[in-house]
């Protein structure tokens, strides 16, 4: 299908075009690579790229993608939103494979738009029921021995929109507010420790730099356990929009816990009941009485491959099933498959490093017959926590909680090869 | 003799300082002490109990005013948002509607939110440009919008501001996930002929709708 859609490539003519696309189809008749191929002029003749030379070194000092894959770019969907300094937009996990997310694709979500600023310009304040309330700059943290994790980040209104009934055909938007990224930082431990936790000093604040000024109340516990303050992603510098220079890193908890561009740190006796913790990030269950500080993220996993942006293209016969799993609640034990709308299952393969609190990749390799297929996923961690579905979610908090929605998803493949996102029986 | 305690000894005659090593656990001076300034400048926050409170006072008049030039062109005239601002305003008694309107009357557990809030973030776009009088006129303000204050001569102040509750406080629980069926049970899960009959689609995104570039907006949902 897609083989014989695909634009000229350069170098050939219409004819060469369409001869192209011809011996491409008719092998995908005669059932793939052992049938007799008509010559492909792609590889019959010299091409430009085989000939001319290409770009030369510092053509791009700081490189980017190949000018071939300009879908592959976060979206957001202007509608849910008054402004794009409130708003999200979603990381296209379709697209990616393996379990790091490249930076430039890590979803957004800002409250009051990009804070711009100069490290030199930043400072960051340990303050409230500590010894001595301290000021660092970014050279005074670049001296604190460092870690490096990899860690996921979900929104914690990931699939937030997904609790009434299927709404959105693609995985981007249903899913696409998680990225797992590797940070470079100081532990969280070494900067209170500098400035003197007091005994009844049991909630820590974090405020961010921003013009939201985000703030949100860490219980001391988790402050001193497993936090971090980091200022690399992936090797490099935070980017802009992920809090550079500097950004609290709260593994396993929702993501708008992982302040950005910090800049304050305030220890205290009791949580301060910020908006972000009340008005929002607090889950309405159906009897109309609210959870709050329902901090951890629960196992989850989603098939990127294929979904609705990225249909099955290459017809019947071997097919890679692949997704992403995850919880905050342990180490991720095993992924389940069902391609029957949840009637049978299949252990998937998980592939690529296992780090505790990441991202894991999936696979589950099967021959497809070109049938309809229910496609379904569900995450076990080493807890024994597994994924509700839907219909099991709904009957504890009803439709209206927005929050930590980790029900099972179901993409319906029809027999072309187009996915849509749907609910079963 | 191995080199090492000569290069030692060389060391410490000439009185040079061998590196400490950093995880020892004890602290390494670094950063420096914050001024009571630079403390009062950044530390804003508003607790339930009053503490971060600043001295000051503001009246439902003088909230209105405020409010009409700095606020009503986004949240609307009477706190019921312009488009998709966001409403701060009405909403009593929705909670467990179909389209639950979530505003400071409404929803929201504490009045210190208000002021801690609207003094941070608010108006967006001119954040931390309002006095603390005037944010405490705006509070009052925002409590007359929600008929929590209903004389329009009130005075909100730091002595009178705690005895203020908003009315959805009780409604707010402790995380209560690990009580649900699905996540007590912890059984291995089926895996085969896990359903009676084959599954059947109930529904499917192209009813809703609401896929981006395809179709209007029909107010499904929020991202909050
Ligand atoms: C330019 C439009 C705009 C103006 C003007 C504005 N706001 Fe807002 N307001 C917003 C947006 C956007 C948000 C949500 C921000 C976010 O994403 O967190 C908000 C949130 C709020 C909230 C919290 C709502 C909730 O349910 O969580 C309050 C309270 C509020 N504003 C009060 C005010 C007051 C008081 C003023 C005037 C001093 C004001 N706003 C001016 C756009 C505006």
């Amino acid at each position: 299908m897609s083989d014989t859609t695909e634009k000229p490539a350069g170098g050939m003519n219409r004819r060469d075009f369409l001869k192209a696309g011809l011996a491409a189809g008719g092998a995908a008749a005669f059932g793939g690579a052992a049938a007799a191929a008509e010559n492909d002029p792609l590889i019959t003749e010299v091409q430009d790229w085989n000939r001319y030379l290409g770009a030369g070194v510092q053509a791009a000092p700081y490189g980017v993608p190949s000018e071939h894959e300009p879908h592959v770019v976060r979206c957001d969907v202007e509608w849910l939103t008054a402004s794009t300094e409130s708003s999200v937009n979603f990381t296209p996990l379709h697209e990616l494979d393996g379990i790091i997310t490249p930076n430039g694709l890590c979803f957004e979500r800002h409250h009051g738009g990009v804070a711009d600023i100069a490290p030199a310009d930043h400072r960051l304040m340990i303050n409230g029921l500590v010894d001595t309330p301290l000021v660092f700059t970014m050279q005074n943290l670049m001296r604190f021995p460092r870690e490096n994790r990899v860690y996921f980040l979900e929104c914690a209104a990931n699939s937030g929109m997904e609790w009434r009934g299927s709404q959105f055909n693609g995985c981007q938007y249903t899913h696409g507010m998680v990225h797992c990224v590797m940070y470079t930082g100081v532990p969280l431990k070494l900067l209170l420790e500098e400035a003197g936790v007091k005994a009844n000093g049991k909630w820590l604040l974090a405020e961010g730099a921003d013009a939201a000024a985000m703030t949100h109340s860490i219980p001391m516990e988790k402050a001193l356990d497993d936090c971090l303050v980091a200022f690399k992603m992936n090797g490099e510098a935070l980017r802009p929009e992920q809090g550079y220079p500097l950004r609290l890193w709260v593994p396993d908890w929702e993501g708008n816990m992982w302040g950005k561009w910090l800049r304050q740190l305030e220890v205290g006796d009791e949580p301060w009941q910020q908006r972000e913790e009340t008005s929002k990030y607090t889950d309405l269950l159906a009897s109309g009485k609210a959870r709050r500080f329902t901090w951890v993220m629960d196992p989850k996993s989603i098939i990127t491959n294929p979904s609705p942006q990225m249909p099955i293209t290459h017809g019947k016969g071997p097919l890679v099933i692949s997704g992403l799993v995850w919880s905050g609640n342990g180490q991720i034990k095993r992924v389940y498959v069902s391609i029957d709308g949840g009637r049978n299952w299949k252990t998937a393969r998980i592939d690529g490093p296992s780090f505790f609190k990441a991202l894991h990749r999936f696979y589950l390799d099967i021959e497809w017959d070109g049938s309809p297929l229910l496609l379904q996923s569900r995450a076990l961690d080493e807890h024994g926590f597994y994924q509700p579905t839907k219909n099991e979610l709904r009957a504890e908090r009803g439709e209206n909680s927005i929050y930590h929605n980790n029900s099972v998803q179901t993409w319906h493949v029809k027999e072309d090869g187009t996915v849509e996102n749907v609910e079963v029986s | 003799m191995s080199k090492f305690p000569k290069a030692l000894i060389v060391l410490l005659s000439a009185g040079v300082a061998l590196p400490a090593f950093a995880a020892d656990g004890g602290k390494l001076g670094l950063g420096r002490p914050a001024t009571q300034e630079e403390v009062s400048a950044w530390d804003i926050d508003v607790r339930p109990d009053g503490t971060g409170l600043p001295e000051g006072h503001g009246t439902v008049a003088e909230g209105e005013v405020l409010f009409t030039d700095n606020c009503a062109f986004c949240h609307g005239d009477f706190g019921e948002g312009i488009g998709r601002w966001p409403v701060l305003a009405g909403g009593q008694g929705t909670l467990t509607h179909e389209r639950p309107e979530k505003t400071v009357g409404s929803y929201w557990p504490y009045l210190s939110t208000v002021y801690d809030y609207v003094r941070r973030a608010m108006p967006f776009g001119n954040a931390r440009s309002m006095t603390g009088d005037e944010v405490y006129a705006l509070t009052t303000y925002i409590l007359y919008l929600n008929d929590i204050v209903t004389d329009e001569d009130f005075e909100l102040s730091k002595e009178n501001f705690t005895d203020i509750y908003l009315p959805n406080e009780a409604n707010f629980i402790s995380d209560s996930r690990y009580d649900e069926p699905f996540n007590t049970e912890k059984h291995q899960p089926c895996m085969t002929d896990c359903k009676a009959e084959p599954a059947k689609i109930t529904m499917c995104a192209r009813i809703l709708d609401v896929t981006p570039s395809s179709v209007e907006d029909d107010g499904a949902g929020t991202v909050d």
